[in-house]
Formats: structure tokens, C-alpha cells, sequence
């Protein structure tokens, strides 16, 4: 376990504030205590510093994972948000996507959201802007890039997705393995 | 009312004088076999013949003939086997039959004989039950058909001895056959034969009811007569033939019962056996003994609920008849799914609320939770809907919830769950302690850990850490945590409803291995705990099983292992923990664990202790171990300190006061080895840890440290002895004030100003040690160190914790002041020692 470089750091706040923008800061200052980012294993894990100084006893080929998994480097360095951060991304999301109950059983398979199946969307939103999608009921169900800006939406045709699938709560179920 | 024998016909057989009255075999017998009488040149009694009848049946039963009713027809080898049949029978009937007139019993000899092979014990069964039927029918039974039955059973003997082959026909049998069976015996079978065949064919037709007509009548005969049939039905159990009265069922019972296994039979045997254990002085068999019936019984229910013989014996012994079978069906049938509402997330009325909307019907689980869900069905897959997801409820046994509410974590404390998986329990804790805190989840199963960390994530649970080890590495690993968690790995006997291989392939040898574990993993779990803990110092042990090897003996061995005790877990319902169990006597506190059932509770097999460490220290017989480390006062900031590394140095120095006043108070920690500068007590000191040159900062530091290992110390503290410590030097109070740092968090850091005042108390042992450290860091003048005393004391202390209190506490006081009161010394001892010290 170790924290982040500075490369790493920049990397991951701007996958971030794709999604939350500058509402980062949030997470970074809480008032409830210091949060921090850690690597382990790949993986960025985001916890209160209390929960780390636990963790530091263990050894690093024990320790699974502590506080919350955000997402994992990808070999080629790159940073891959995971759903496990939904939870810090959809009380702080800035554009927000809202699917039809019909449509929720799709995107939770993995399916990216059609037209069909769109209920509402923030406005302004622009095009390959990181959302967040939630059902009709304002339970979040996963993340996208939105493919259409707000306008376009209104004008395409039914079947046109307007919502690419990144993450939804159905792999908890579906990739249990990969969380790990 | 003369009868013919007429398979078709039902006849009535009630319980009245009439039925009872009845004419026995010899009447039936003699329509159908009127030659009778002419070869019987020595006029067998009706028993007699039925003996006859059944000897010659006897080996040829055979009746792993499960597969047709029909008699082998074999007419033609019919004399031969017979005699086969019937020579042996007689031969084994010398002895037997010496031996039955002994027992006073009327049944034929052959049985106990032909028990021995299986095959001709299932003859023997046959045959038996004719005699058995036949004693009846003397015995004012109430079966009229007991003719028949023989008849058929001779019939169908024959044939069986046939296939299984008394091939040894040698000259003597037929000798003998023909002189006890004289040849007009062939002529009668022969006719019988046939009206055999066609009762069987008509039997066939009639199915069962024959079979439940007659048990009905009898009961008393069925359970000896029924099991023998079954057995050789089911092909595989060996009874004792000879034990049971042996009455002949009617014709149709008895070839379904050999050739068939009759669940619906044995089920019957089963409730009546019961009846009769229950009121046994009135409904016994006369001649059969308690064993007997508990034997069928255990046989029969091995049989219809498919248990392996060890697991059913072990049942038998913990459950009275009547819950037996109550339980074996609850297992039988899975129990309710039962969800937990994940409060971090969303209440359990929403949840309800949107469950219901999804087509989903389930209602609150009961008053003892407020956040559980029972399902009664669903149309829609609830370990998939959006909710679930979502996190917002979690799928868990009923059971599985108590062990949480039973340790009740408390918000900000540290927990430590050594059996994590699937998470369950985890995030339960985490609900309740809002996310406050930290809980660290351990599990040594890789593949399940995968599960555990999918659910807190999915659940919203932040404030834990997931570890894979093995649980007997803690405290090792990390200790001193303010409760833990223990669901042990078990054998499942709790759980048959879920995983119904456990009713065969746990034998001894797994229930002992399981136990040998789980005491493994309970102890490292109480070595985890930190005593001295301000709001917790507790542990729950549970684990889903029942049997007492794994439950009570675990618990029982950790009591007299551990500075420990039962507390009463808060669950008000559930049965008691056995405080005896045959020929174990158990802990009285036993009575505080819970026991659930499924047949009772209607949640899956549990059982759950409380435990509260009320000291760190180890009762060991080597001092050098137990450092009791009992300081109360936690307000050590603790960073987990590694219990076994109390030894080393500098450690953690936490606020220089604080440290000191704890070190004080806390005891040395055991490591034995330090030295003491006034070589006093060395004795002593072996119990403190070695305090190797350590600055007082580092010293105290360092007791905490050892001090904190789970519970190592022993309890009593030296702190009584601290009278005596006032004698010594200075330097013995800080080595003092070090040991008395007992229990985990030993938060200060040796603290140089722990000087003098606790000395009194301290006197641990330990404080040799800190003899050197203390001149070279403190020199405050602590003079009242009594080290001279600590050897002395160690003695003594380790035998009571309170002896010393007395003299000291006056120099305590500075130092005390700052701290937590001497009450709190009851669990070791005293901070005051540790004050003592320093100065």
C-alpha cells in the first residue's frame, strides 16, 4: 500500500471530475476527517486515514482491500473508475441521466441506453460528458459518457444510444471476480 | 366369522374384543392346506407348523428381491430348496431354539442364525415374522391372516433360498427335511404355491391397504415385525431379527415390504416406535427391550430421512424423541429467506415499500429486529431486483443476524470479525456502528473473500479493511481490538436444510477436527481483545451447529483457559446452553449461551456465546508470560499495537504524561526477560518483558506495547504488590510503572513523570526492568519504587491480583490523580503501579 504519485494523482482527479467536476474537493476535504487515496495492488483505494493506520499492519500480499475501491491503473497506466465509487459519484454527479423502468433491466446487463429507454437528462449537458445514470426513482445505477449532447437528443431517432454503459451496479452480481 | 382368506377384501380389523377373538392361523391354514393334519403324524400346534413353515422359508427369503411381489415360481426346486433351507434352519434352530425357550421367546431359531448372512437374515426376516406373527396369534394377537402370511411367506421362501442358495444340500438336510418335513409337505406347497400366486396377484392389485390395515391393528406387533420387512426391503440394514417378536403382517404387507422400501411404512413404524418410547411401561412388547426399539428407531430414521448412522446417533442423544422428529423434518424443508435492510442506505419501510411494488411478499421478521424482512415469495428473483443492487438490503439467514446484536459494536471501536465471509455480519456491524470506527474483516477462505468485498462495497460500507489470514495468526498480526467477532468454521449440522450432504459425510473424526479448530481460532480471538477496552472487551463466539462438541466443549475449554467469562448475550429467546451433556460437566455460566433450532425458532441451527475478558494477561503457569494488563484506562491513543513486539523499545511513546501515569498503572509486559538493574527480582521480571535499556519514554512505551498484547498479562497485578515495591529504588518504579502497562494500549509513552507515585500499586513484576531505564531516564526520585518488592510480589501477585493494593496507594496518588480511578483496577492491576515508577 502506498499513496499515489503525482502522475497517478493527476490522472485519477481527472477521470473524476469528468464525473463530479469540481466538486472533487469534496472528497479531498471532508469534514468528517482525512480522507486519503492509497495503491495497492493497482488498485486506488480511498479511506479515512484512521482505517489506514489499521491497514498499515498488515502485510501487503494479505491486505484485500480497505475503505473503498474507486477504480483500478490499467497497465498501460491509464485510470479505469470502477462502480464501487458510485457511492462518492452520485451525490456530487453534475450531469445526471434518468432511464425508464423499462430500461433500467437493459442497463443493468451491460447495455448502453437507447432513446427508448431515456427518461430524462440535465440539461446542457454536452457531448462525451461523464454521467451518472439513475433510475426513475433516484437510486443510481451505474455511469456513461453521454454520446449525445442534450440537444441532440432530443432530435435522433429512438433506437440511437445516447448513453454509453461504463459502470453499472449489475456487476456486482455479474463481475464479483473482477472487484478484486 | 368364518373367513376366507380374500386379498380383495379388506377386512376390518378394529380394535374390538371380536377382532381379537379371532381364530388363528390353524383355521385359515386349514382351508388351504388341508393335508396338513395327514403328515403331520406329530400334530404340530399351529406355532409349530408356522415354525415349520418358516424354516423352510427361512434362507430362501432372500428378500432383496425388491424387485417383484411375485414369488418366484420355482415349483420344481421348491423340495430341494426347502430342504435346504429347512435343514439348516433346523440345524441353527437346535441351539436357537434352546436358546429362544430360554428367553421365553416363541420365535424360531433360525433367525439369530441366518442373521448372519445378509442374505439369510433377510429370509430370517421373512421367516421371523411368520413366528413372530404366529407367537401373536397366540399371544391374543389380533391378526387372523397370520396363516397366510405364512403361507406366503413360505412360498416366497422358498423361492428366495433358492437364489441365495443354501447350495450345500447335502445328503443330511434332505434327510432331515424329511424328518420334520415329510414329503406331503411338497404336496402342499404346491397348492399353496398357487393360491399364493394368486393372493399375490390380488395383493398387487390391493396395494397398500393391506399394509396399513394391519399396521393399524398392531401396533405393538408392527415396530418388530415392519422393521424386519423393511430392511430387507431397503437392502441394507441389518437388524436383529431375532430381538423382535416376529408377527406375521398379512400377506400383502409383507411382500411390500420386502421387495419395496415402503416410506410410507417405515414413516409408520417410525410414529408408532415413538408412541411406544413414549409410554413404554404401558405399550411395550413384553420381552423387548427399550434398546430394541431405539434401535429400529434410529435405523427406520436413518432410513426415511436418509442420515448417515453417526450424525442420527449423535441426535438422538440431544434431542428427546419427539423433537427428533420434529427437527429431522424442519430439515427437511428450507427455512424462510429472511433480508436485512441496510440502514446506511435507505429504511426498512422504503425498502418494503418498493420490495412490495416489485410483486414481492414479505412482512417485518419479528420484534427482536428491526431491520429484518421475511420473504414469503416473490416473482421476481430477489437477489437481483434494482434495490438489491443498489445496496439498499442484504439476503441473510435470521440466525446469522443475532450474533451481531448480541455483541452490539458500538460506534468508533474497533472490531475485528475473523470470519468474515460472505460479509454479512460485516456490514450488520457497520450499519450499526454508522460507518464509524473500524472493523477489519478477515477471512482465510481467497475464493470467498471475493464475495465479502463485492457486498460492503455494494452495501456502502467504508469504514473496513479485508484481510486474508489465517485466524490463528491474530493478535499476532494485529490486536487489541475493542470487540471481535468469532463465526467459526463448523460442520454444519445447524444448516442441513441448506446442504443436505451433511447428514452423511460428517463423521468423529470431522466433528473433533472442527472443534479442535474452532478452540484454536477462539483463543486467538480472546488473545485479540483488548480488556481494557473503555466501551467493549467482548467477544461472541458462534457458530451453526449444534452439536456440543462444538459448542458448549469449545466454550468450556476457553473459560478455563482464558481470563474470561459468559455474559448473557441480550437475546431473550432461544434455548439455553447445556451446562451438562452426558458425562460432560460444563462451566455453570453455560446457561448465558443460546442455543436455536430450526424445528423451534425456525431459523437455521445456531449457537451463540458472549464472552467479556475481564484481563489481558494469560493465566499460564510460566509467570514470564502473563503480564496482566489490566490498566483501564484506554485513553491511550492507540495505534494497534503489535501485542508480541511489547518487548521492543520505544514503541510508541504517546503523550509523555498519559504514558507514564499508564505505564504506572499497567503492568509489565510479560516478555520475561528483562533484567533488572537491582537484581531483585529476577523472578519477577520474567514476567516483564525485557526492557533492554529503554529511556523511559522507550520503556513505557514499550510496556505499553507489551502490555497490550492480547491479554497475555495475567491478571493480577502486581499492583498489590506495590507496597512492596516502595521500597525499591527509583528505578525499579519506573520499570514498574512499565509493567504495569499491561493491556494494549498502553497509550502513553513511558513517560518519564510516571515516577514513584504509582510504584506502591504497581510493584508488577515487570518492573525490573525498568529499573535501569527509570535511573537513567527519570531519576525524578520516585523513590517508592518498591521493585525490591516485585520479585516478591510477582509471587505473590500472580497468585491473587489484590493482595498488594493495600499498601501502596498512597504514593500512588500523584500520578493516580491524573488517572482513571483504582477502581479499575480490579482487572489488573492498578494503574497506580505504573505510576509508581517513573519517579
Amino acid at each position: 500500500m502506498r499513496p499515489l504519485t503525482e502522475e497517478e494523482t493527476r490522472v485519477m482527479f481527472e477521470k473524476i471530475a469528468k464525473y463530479i467536476g469540481e466538486n472533487l474537493q469534496l472528497l479531498v476535504d471532508r469534514p468528517d476527517g482525512t480522507y486519503c487515496f492509497r495503491l495497492h495492488n493497482d488498485r486506488v483505494y480511498y479511506v479515512s486515514e484512521k482505517i489506514m493506520k489499521l491497514a498499515a499492519n498488515i502485510s501487503g500480499d494479505k491486505l484485500v482491500s480497505l475503505g473503498t475501491c474507486f477504480g483500478k491503473f490499467t497497465k498501460t497506466h491509464k485510470f479505469r473508475l470502477h462502480v464501487t465509487a458510485l457511492d462518492y459519484l452520485a451525490p456530487y454527479a453534475k450531469y445526471k441521466v434518468w432511464i425508464k423502468p423499462g430500461a433500467e433491466q437493459s442497463f443493468l446487463y451491460g447495455n448502453h441506453v437507447l432513446k427508448s429507454g431515456l427518461g430524462r437528462i440535465t440539461e446542457n449537458t454536452s457531448q462525451y460528458q461523464g454521467v451518472v445514470v439513475y433510475s426513475m426513482a433516484d437510486i443510481p445505477l451505474g455511469f456513461g459518457v453521454a454520446a449525445k449532447s442534450t440537444q441532440d437528443c432530443r432530435k435522433v431517432d429512438p433506437m440511437a444510444i445516447v448513453v454509453f454503459h461504463q459502470a453499472d451496479v449489475g456487476e456486482y452480481v455479474r463481475h464479483e471476480e473482477t472487484l478484486t | 366369522m368364518g373367513r376366507k382368506l380374500d386379498p380383495t377384501k379388506k377386512e376390518k380389523r378394529g380394535p374390538g374384543r371380536k377382532a381379537r377373538k379371532q381364530k388363528g392361523a390353524e383355521t385359515e391354514l386349514a382351508r388351504f392346506l388341508p393335508a396338513v393334519s395327514d403328515e403331520n403324524s406329530k400334530r404340530l400346534s399351529s406355532r409349530a407348523r408356522k415354525r415349520a413353515a418358516k424354516r423352510r422359508l427361512g434362507s430362501a427369503e432372500a428378500p432383496k428381491t425388491n424387485k417383484s411381489p411375485e414369488a418366484k415360481p420355482l415349483p420344481g426346486k421348491l423340495p430341494k430348496g426347502i430342504f435346504a433351507g429347512a435343514v439348516q434352519t433346523v440345524g441353527k434352530k437346535g441351539p436357537q431354539s434352546l436358546f429362544n425357550a430360554a428367553q421365553g421367546k416363541k420365535r424360531p431359531a433360525p433367525s439369530s442364525d441366518e442373521e448372519e448372512e445378509e442374505e439369510d437374515s433377510e429370509e430370517d426376516d421373512v421367516v421371523n415374522h411368520g413366528d413372530l406373527w404366529g407367537s401373536e396369534d397366540d399371544a391374543d394377537m389380533v391378526d387372523d391372516y397370520g396363516a397366510d402370511s405364512n403361507s406366503e411367506d413360505e412360498e416366497e421362501g422358498e423361492e428366495v433360498r433358492f437364489i441365495s442358495g443354501h447350495s450345500e444340500k447335502d445328503p443330511c438336510c434332505l434327510q432331515f427335511s424329511c424328518l420334520s418335513f415329510p414329503s406331503s409337505w411338497d404336496l402342499q406347497l404346491l397348492p399353496i404355491e398357487r393360491a399364493a400366486q394368486k393372493q399375490k396377484v390380488r395383493e398387487a392389485a390391493a396395494g397398500v391397504q393391506w399394509s396399513e390395515e394391519e399396521t393399524e391393528d398392531e401396533e405393538e406387533v408392527t415396530p418388530e415385525s415392519g422393521p424386519s420387512k423393511e430392511e430387507e426391503a431397503d437392502g441394507g440394514l441389518q437388524i436383529n431379527v431375532d430381538e423382535e417378536p416376529f408377527v406375521l403382517p398379512p400377506a400383502g404387507e409383507m411382500e411390500q415390504d420386502i421387495l419395496t422400501p415402503d416410506l410410507q411404512r417405515v414413516h409408520k413404524r417410525i410414529q408408532d416406535i415413538v408412541g411406544i418410547l413414549r409410554d413404554f411401561g404401558a405399550q411395550r412388547e413384553e420381552g423387548r427391550s427399550r434398546s430394541e426399539y431405539l434401535n429400529r428407531l434410529k435405523k427406520d430414521l436413518a432410513t426415511y430421512y436418509s442420515y448417515g448412522d453417526f450424525l442420527l446417533g449423535k441426535l438422538m442423544d440431544l434431542f428427546p424423541l419427539s423433537e427428533l422428529v420434529e427437527f429431522l423434518e424442519a430439515n427437511e424443508v428450507p427455512r424462510p429467506i429472511t433480508l436485512r435492510t441496510n440502514t446506511l442506505k435507505t429504511r426498512r419501510r422504503d425498502v418494503a415499500q418498493a420490495l412490495i411494488n416489485r410483486g414481492v411478499n414479505l412482512d417485518p421478521l419479528g420484534k427482536w429486529s428491526k431491520t429484518g424482512l421475511v420473504v414469503y415469495d416473490s416473482s421476481v428473483p430477489i437477489g437481483a431486483t434494482p434495490e438489491y443492487l443498489a445496496g439498499h438490503y442484504m439476503l441473510q439467514g435470521a440466525s446469522s443476524m443475532l450474533p451481531v446484536m448480541a455483541l452490539a459494536p458500538q460506534e468508533h471501536e474497533r472490531i475485528l470479525d475473523m470470519c468474515c465471509a460472505p460479509g454479512g455480519k460485516t456490514s450488520y456491524m457497520a450499519q450499526l456502528m454508522k460507518n464509524t470506527g473500524v472493523i477489519l474483516a478477515n477471512d482465510a477462505n481467497a475464493e470467498r473473500l471475493k464475495s465479502v468485498v463485492g457486498n460492503l462495497h455494494r452495501l456502502g460500507v467504508t469504514n473496513t479493511v479485508i484481510s486474508h489470514y489465517d485466524g490463528r495468526q491474530f493478535p499476532k498480526v494485529v490486536g487489541g481490538f475493542d470487540r471481535v467477532l468469532l463465526d467459526a468454521p463448523c460442520s454444519g449440522t445447524g444448516v442441513i436444510s441448506k446442504d443436505p450432504a451433511v447428514k452423511t459425510n460428517k463423521d468423529e473424526k470431522d466433528i473433533l477436527r472442527c472443534a479442535h479448530l474452532q478452540k484454536e481460532l477462539l483463543l486467538s480471538a480472546i488473545d485479540s481483545v483488548n480488556a481494557t477496552s473503555k466501551t467493549g472487551g467482548y467477544l461472541v463466539y458462534c457458530t451453526c451447529s449444534i452439536m456440543v462438541e462444538e459448542n458448549e466443549w469449545v466454550v468450556d475449554y476457553a473459560l478455563k483457559k482464558r481470563n474470561v467469562r459468559l455474559v448473557p448475550t441480550g437475546l431473550d429467546f432461544g434455548q439455553e446452553g447445556f451446562t451438562r451433556f452426558r458425562e460432560r460437566r460444563f462451566h455453570p455460566s453455560l446457561h448465558n449461551a443460546r442455543r436455536f433450532y430450526p424445528h423451534t425458532h425456525n431459523m437455521d441451527g445456531f449457537f451463540i456465546a458472549k464472552f467479556k475478558k475481564f484481563s489481558n494477561s494469560v493465566p499460564q503457569s510460566q509467570t514470564g508470560n502473563s503480564e496482566t494488563a489490566t490498566p483501564t484506562n484506554v485513553d491511550l491513543p492507540q495505534v494497534i499495537p503489535k501485542s508480541e513486539n511489547s518487548s521492543q523499545p520505544a514503541k510508541k511513546a504517546k503523550g509523555a504524561a498519559k504514558t507514564k501515569q499508564q505505564l504506572q498503572k499497567q503492568q509489565r509486559p510479560k516478555k520475561a526477560s528483562f533484567q533488572k538493574p537491582n537484581g531483585t527480582s529476577k523472578g519477577a521480571d520474567s514476567e516483564l518483558s525485557t526492557i533492554p535499556s529503554v529511556r523511559k519514554t522507550q520503556a513505557s512505551s514499550r510496556f505499553q506495547d507489551s502490555s497490550q498484547p492480547a491479554g497475555k498479562a495475567e491478571g493480577i497485578r502486581e499492583s498489590k504488590v506495590t507496597g512492596k515495591l516502595k521500597q525499591r529504588s527509583p528505578k525499579l518504579q519506573s520499570s514498574k510503572k512499565v509493567a504495569f502497562l499491561k493491556q494494549n494500549a498502553p497509550p502513553k509513552g513511558t513517560d518519564t513523570e510516571t515516577p514513584a507515585v504509582l510504584s506502591p500499586s504497581k510493584t508488577q513484576a515487570t518492573l525490573k526492568p525498568k529499573d535501569h531505564h527509570h535511573p537513567l531516564g527519570r531519576a525524578k526520585g520516585v523513590e517508592k519504587q518498591q521493585l525490591p518488592e516485585q520479585p516478591f510480589k510477582k509471587a505473590a501477585f500472580q497468585n491473587q491480583n489484590d493482595t498488594p493494593k493495600g499498601p501502596q496507594p498512597p504514593t500512588v496518588s500523584p500520578i493516580s490523580s491524573s488517572h482513571p480511578p483504582p477502581a479499575k483496577r480490579k482487572k489488573s492491576q492498578s494503574r497506580g503501579n505504573g505510576q509508581l515508577l517513573l519517579s
